[in-house]
C-alpha cells in the first residue's frame, strides 16, 4: 500500500513495517504527516495486534519539519502542521501494540522527537545522528518536544548537551546514555531487519494491545497530556 | 560585593573578597543589576555571548545571609523571596552560563551554581552541600523545583536533599551535578572561561537560547516566576526566522 508515494506499509509476520520512502530528507510537512497518520491508522485497524516498526529509506530518518514549505505559507498553517504532528505522536502513544523506531539515518528536531516517541529505538551504528538542531537553527522548541526529551533523555546533563548545545548523538553514544536500545552495524536493511526482529519478539509476548496503550499513556503522562487532544481517537469521540 | 567585566564575548561576574559571599539583600541586588547589564549589552552586541560566574576566596557562596536573619522569620522569608528573581534572571539569561565553583557552595549558594547551564568545580577543595535538612529548614518550593530539574539521578537527588551529603567535585561529576573537574583554583577559572568562549563562538541567538532553556525546565522556570511563551509566540519566531 502506498500513501501518496511518501510511505509504505507492509506486514512481516506479526510486525507492521511503515517505511518513509525515497532518498530525500523525509521532512515532516502536512503531506507526510498526513500519510504517516493514515499508515498508523491502517495499522491500528488491522486485526490481530502485533507490533509497529517505523523506518526510512536513504540517508535520513527525518530531518525535521518542512521549513521550506513553511516559508511559503501563512503563519497559522505552521500551527496546524505542529498540531498534526502532535496528532501523530498521540496516535503512536495510543497505538495498541509495542512500537520500535528503526533510526536508519539522521533524525533531527521533529524527526528526533518522532524517533524517541516509540517504545524502543534501534539505530544504525555507522551513520546518522540524533540531533536537536533548534539551537543551531535559531528556532524555538515546542513545549511538547521538551516533554518527549524529558521522558526519553532523563539525565539532565545529556539532555542539556542535546538541546542547549546541539550535540549530535551517535548510536553508540545513544546506547551509552540510555537513549538508544541497540546500535546495529551495517546498512539500512540491517537496521530494519534488527528492528523487525525486536518487534517480532515484543509481538510474540501476546500482550493485550489496549493494555499496552493504557500503560504507555500512564508511563508518559506529561507527553500524553500535551498531545492527546490532537489524536485520532480524540477526533473520533462524539462531542456533546 | 560583585564586579562585572567583559572579556571579548564572555561576561565575567565575580563575587569579590575573601568572605563567604552570603546572599543578603545588597549582594543579590548587585547580582541582579549585573545580570541586567549583561543582558542589555548582549542585546546590543548581537548573537554569541556567554557568562561565567566566579568567586574569590574559599567560598563560592555559603548561602543566604543567616547572620542578618537572626531569629526573624520575616527576614528569612525576605531573603528566600529575594533569591527567587536572581534564579529567574539566570534561567532566562539570553546566553549560555557557566558557574566556576571555586569554593564551597552551600544551600542558596549551591542553588546559585545550579542555576547555570554548566558547572566547573575544583577537586582539591570545596564541597557542594544542601544544608537545609541538617539545619532543620524545609526547602522552599522553587529550590526543590530547581534541584529536581538539574539533579535527575534519583539517588543523587536523595543524597543531596535528604541526606545532606557534602559532595566533592569528583563525586559531584559522577552524580551528574558537575560537568568538569579541575585540579585547583587557577584551572577552575581558566576552564570555564575557555568553555564560555567555545559556547559564545557558536553564535546562538540569545532570545532563542533563553526560550529553549525555559522549555527544557518549564516547572522550575514557572516556580521562579518565569512565564513561558505560548506555542503561538514561538510560531511567530518560527515564521520570522525563515
Amino acid at each position: 500500500m502506498d500513501m501518496a508515494n511518501m510511505c509504505t506499509v507492509e506486514k512481516h509476520g506479526r510486525v507492521h513495517l511503515i517505511t518513509l520512502t525515497g532518498a530525500g530528507e523525509h521532512r515532516l510537512g502536512p503531506a507526510l504527516i498526513s500519510a504517516l497518520r493514515s499508515a498508523v491508522a491502517t495499522v491500528r485497524a488491522s486485526p490481530g495486534g502485533g507490533a509497529l516498526v517505523l523506518a526510512a529509506e536513504g540517508k535520513y530518518f527525518s530531518n525535521g519539519f518542512d521549513q521550506a514549505w513553511a516559508r511559503t505559507v501563512p503563519l497559522h498553517l505552521h500551527a496546524s502542521m505542529r498540531g498534526a504532528f502532535r496528532g501523530l505522536l498521540a496516535d503512536l502513544i495510543a497505538l495498541p501494540m509495542p512500537t520500535v523506531a528503526a533510526v536508519t539515518g539522521h533524525a533531527a528536531a521533529a524527526g528526533c522527537v518522532l524517533a524517541l516517541a516509540h517504545d524502543a529505538v534501534v539505530m544504525r551504528a555507522s551513520r546518522g545522528f540524533l540531533y536537536m538542531s533548534e539551537v543551531d537553527a535559531g528556532l524555538k522548541m515546542a513545549d511538547f518536544f521538551g516533554e518527549v526529551l524529558r521522558q526519553k533523555v532523563p539525565d539532565a546533563a545529556a539532555r542539556r548537551d542535546m538541546i542547549l548545545r546541539g550535540d549530535k548523538m551517535t548510536a553508540a553514544e545513544g546506547v551509552r546514555r540510555g537513549v538508544v536500545d541497540a546500535a546495529v552495524d551495517g546498512g539500512v536493511e540491517d537496521v530494519v531487519a534488527a528492528a523487525v526482529a525486536a518487534a517480532e519478539g515484543l509481538a510474540a509476548r501476546g500482550w493485550d494491545g489496549e493494555v499496552v496503550a493504557e500503560i504507555r499513556k500512564a508511563m508518559w503522562p506529561a507527553v500524553w497530556g500535551k498531545v492527546k487532544d490532537y489524536g485520532a481517537a480524540e477526533a473520533a469521540r462524539p462531542r456533546l | 560585593m560583585c564586579t562585572l567585566e567583559q572579556r571579548g564575548r564572555v561576561f565575567v561576574l565575580t563575587l569579590t573578597g575573601d568572605g563567604e559571599h552570603r546572599l543578603g539583600i545588597p549582594l543579590m541586588a548587585s547580582i541582579r543589576s549585573a545580570l541586567s547589564s549583561v543582558a542589555a549589552q548582549a542585546a546590543q552586541d548581537g548573537p554569541g555571548a556567554a557568562l561565567v560566574t566566579v568567586a574569590e576566596g574559599r567560598f563560592f557562596s555559603n548561602g543566604l545571609d543567616i547572620g542578618w536573619v537572626g531569629t526573624s522569620r520575616a527576614r528569612l522569608t525576605e531573603l528566600i523571596d529575594a533569591l527567587r528573581p536572581v534564579a529567574a534572571d539566570l534561567l532566562a539569561l539570553p546566553m549560555p552560563t557557566v558557574a566556576a565553583v571555586t569554593g564551597h557552595a552551600s544551600a542558596g549558594g549551591f542553588l546559585l551554581a545550579l542555576c547555570h547551564d554548566y558547572r566547573v568545580m575544583r577537586a582539591d577543595r570545596g564541597v557542594l552541600y544542601m544544608s537545609e535538612v541538617d539545619l532543620g529548614f524545609p526547602l522552599p518550593p522553587y529550590f526543590m523545583a530547581l534541584l529536581r530539574a538539574k539533579i535527575t539521578a534519583a539517588q543523587a537527588l536523595r543524597d543531596v536533599v535528604l541526606r545532606g551529603a557534602r559532595i566533592r567535585a569528583p563525586q559531584a561529576k559522577e552524580m551528574g551535578i558537575v560537568d568538569v573537574v579541575c585540579p585547583g583554583a587557577p584551572e577552575t577559572v581558566a576552564e570555564p572561561l575557555k568553555l564560555a568562549e567555545q559556547l559564545a563562538a557558536r553564535k546562538w541567538d540569545g532570545a532563542v537560547y533563553s526560550a529553549i532553556r525555559i522549555s527544557m525546565f518549564p516547572d522550575a522556570c514557572m516556580s521562579v516566576g518565569i512565564v513561558q511563551g505560548s506555542d503561538e509566540d514561538k510560531a511567530r519566531n518560527f515564521g520570522s526566522r525563515l
